[in-house]
């Protein structure tokens, strides 16, 4: 079991004739992901990476029976790309692009609410199966197959504690990156519910940093509706206010909100414990298991 | 991206929203030129991006010839929270009897624009979030459709602003929704907005962000952007294009992606260090980044020691040593000792081929911050 994507998941590449669409297309197809078309406006009848490229997305989701895309489109069109996915119904839409305008993320926000897909990112890593399937920009070498899930605002600092999990043996369920920007897609929440709902999924590692309050209504959700056992790891607790620590939404204002102490204080108040060190959460993790 | 007082009321005066009437001076005789024309009593303000200028001696009311000479020379050229004051608006001092504050920002937990009101102006805002949340008005916005105009009106006499203005105070508001759209703002406040005793309404502060990812779309407010670096480092990761904050510490640190270098600063401050920098040099790693990189941590004065964590990723840990090497061919010492960590796709044979007669290596990201903490502290005695 796995949440979201696996084997059966059926992708088309968004922006696959760029440099960035083409070398992950291949990356994906490499790891065994079912890429099944690209979708680039123009570039309709070509093939890259080995599979057909469409004009439209609604066109190659109906030609080659697609349930889940991924976006490489510049910023500029990617909030265009992911309404062009949302509006094909279907089940998952992966926004790997960085530096999409935040009112445009509203928009598509909206949207969101009116459909049934599944947004994940934008500014994301992606979300992997092990051994089943990858979608977006992950290594897929250092993940491996187990029982723990794993959901993160941050590409790097998943695969660190990855590696801590890999060091002692540890495979995943499914890990997540939902991505630093301040309007996403998957929340939290969202990915804990799911991992929930696994039966695969014995304990679970949650990675936040500074910036909103997710992490604080993720502790929220997790106290009171989650039997899967949770470890938390918090970056950016050395962050001046007032200075976005590289991502756009990993800021702590000037009123004090968004501070690594107070999303701490809210995970512990729930049960979670959060490591010091990404290898303190593995030896959480080790504990549960 | 900030804009500065004054570019933000030539926006809001653009577009129909009363501004006092000033001049931008960058001299005492330019202050004097401008008063000559104001008339007093006249506001000197300060044109730096901080917050809390009047607080920090950035503002002052001249009532005659002589008090203007004074804070003109007072504030041009004054150390403004790191920032030096080059320039100041002087503008017509508002005879005001009450003060409101008007903002529309994104809610970025509902992922809505919100407009807020309230009539407690003049203060600092946060201070009256924290401790008076209710004596703040908001309305949520739909960002797919917009204002409604009576959402404006509605927020304004629900914040309690008098009866005979709430219509002037709702028409600015819907004005700066408008901007706020229009311009890709990521925040726009007036703070406060004056009623004078002729019961007029004047926004007499301005405060306008723009969403820096949508600067490619906003040209002529890009053309407004003026750099404004506390130091010369900050400067120096602006034109290399990096993602840099400057701390206070002597642990120089170097990584790859956001969650990851916070993280390391976390543990620099865990194991009993303090990091001097945040510096991500984003995916790849590449010789001139790394030389760019580590140019950066180098010609900081208070780096002791400098720790580099590489997650390979997608980028092998070779190609990544590789371009470590070739930005060290440059040196034949390096002027402070530097711990490098390479993880992930073929770390172990990144590990092989460093240039360990200049680096010392380590294998987990713990173990490097460690020894570069120990190596900071060693220097710093």
């Amino acid at each position: 079991m796995s949440i979201f994507v696996d084997d059966d998941t059926r992708v088309v590449v968004q922006g696959i004739t760029g440099g960035e669409g083409k070398f992950h297309a291949e990356q994906m197809i490499d790891y065994g992901t079912n890429v099944v078309a690209g979708a680039v406006p123009g570039k309709g009848g070509q093939e890259v990476a080995g599979v057909p490229v469409y004009d439209t997305v609604d066109e190659a989701v109906e030609t080659e029976d697609a349930n889940a895309s991924v976006i490489f489109v510049p910023p500029a069109f990617a909030a265009d790309a992911v309404f062009e996915a949302l509006d094909t119904d279907i089940d998952l839409a992966v926004a790997i692009t960085e530096g999409i305008p935040t009112q445009d993320m509203a928009k598509v926000n909206k949207r969101l609410s009116e459909v049934d897909t599944r947004l994940l990112g934008p500014n994301c890593p992606g979300i992997i199966t092990p051994g089943e399937s990858k979608l977006g920009i992950l290594p897929g070498n250092i993940f491996s197959e187990g029982n723990v899930g794993l959901v993160s605002r941050s590409g790097t600092l998943t695969y660190q504690v990855v590696d801590n999990l890999t060091e002692r043996g540890i495979g995943q369920t499914t890990a997540i990156g939902i991505g630093g920007d301040p309007i996403i897609g998957t929340s939290f929440i969202d990915a804990l519910e799911a991992f929930e709902a696994d039966e695969e999924t014995d304990a679970v590692v949650m990675c936040g940093e500074i910036g909103g309050e997710d992490e604080e209504q993720a502790a929220a959700y997790i106290g009171e509706h989650m039997d899967t056992p949770v470890a938390g790891f918090i970056a950016g607790r050395t962050a001046p206010p007032g200075k976005r620590m590289g991502h756009a939404g990993a800021i702590v204002s000037g009123s004090g909100t968004g501070t690594a102490e107070s999303k701490i204080d809210a995970l512990n108040a729930a049960g979670v414990p959060v490591g010091d060190t990404p290898d303190e959460v593995a030896d959480h993790i080790e504990d549960f298991l | 991206m900030k804009l500065h007082e004054h570019q933000a009321k030539e926006i809001f005066a653009d577009a129909g929203i009363p501004v006092p009437e000033s001049r931008l001076a960058t001299s005492v005789e330019g202050v004097l030129d401008a008063v000559g024309e104001i008339g007093y009593p006249a506001a000197i303000k300060a044109q730096v991006h901080v917050g809390g200028r009047g607080k920090a001696g950035g503002i002052k009311i001249a009532t005659d010839e002589a008090e203007a000479e004074q804070y003109a020379e007072d504030i041009l050229g004054m150390d403004l929270k790191g920032y030096t004051v080059e320039k100041v608006l002087v503008e017509s001092g508002v005879d005001f009897v009450d003060e409101l504050y008007v903002g529309v920002t994104m809610d970025r937990g509902k992922g809505q624009p919100v407009l807020m009101v309230s009539t407690e102006g003049g203060v600092d805002i946060e201070t009256v979030a924290a401790e008076t949340p209710d004596a703040i008005v908001r309305e949520h916005v739909d960002p797919a459709f917009g204002l409604h105009p009576y959402q404006a009106r509605k927020a304004v006499y629900d914040a309690g602003v008098d009866d005979d203005v709430a219509l002037d105070v709702a028409s600015i508001l819907s004005t700066l929704y408008d901007l706020y759209e229009d311009s890709d703002a990521s925040e726009i406040e007036v703070n406060p907005v004056m009623i004078t005793s002729d019961r007029d309404v004047v926004a007499a502060d301005a405060v306008m962000n723009i969403d820096e990812d949508a600067l490619f779309r906003q040209p002529e407010l890009a053309e407004l952007e003026e750099e404004a670096y506390e130091d010369d480092l900050e400067r120096k990761a602006g034109e290399y294009g990096f993602d840099y904050v400057r701390l206070s510490g002597n642990v120089g640190i170097i990584g790859n992606g956001a969650g990851l270098v916070m993280t390391t600063l976390d543990l620099v401050d865990y194991y009993g260090g303090e990091p001097a920098n945040f510096l991500d040099i984003g995916g790849g790693a590449k010789a001139e980044r790394v030389t760019q990189a580590l140019d950066m941590v180098f010609s900081d004065p208070n780096v002791d020691s400098v720790v580099f964590n590489i997650f390979g990723g997608i980028t092998r840990g070779d190609e990544v040593a590789k371009g470590i090497n070739e930005a060290l061919s440059g040196y034949d010492e390096l002027p402070k000792p530097v711990v490098v960590r390479l993880a992930g796709t073929n770390a172990e044979e990144g590990m092989e081929i460093l240039n360990t007669d200049l680096l010392q290596v380590e294998k987990t990201l713990e173990a490097a911050v460690q020894r570069a903490v120990k190596n900071a502290s060693e220097v710093s005695q």
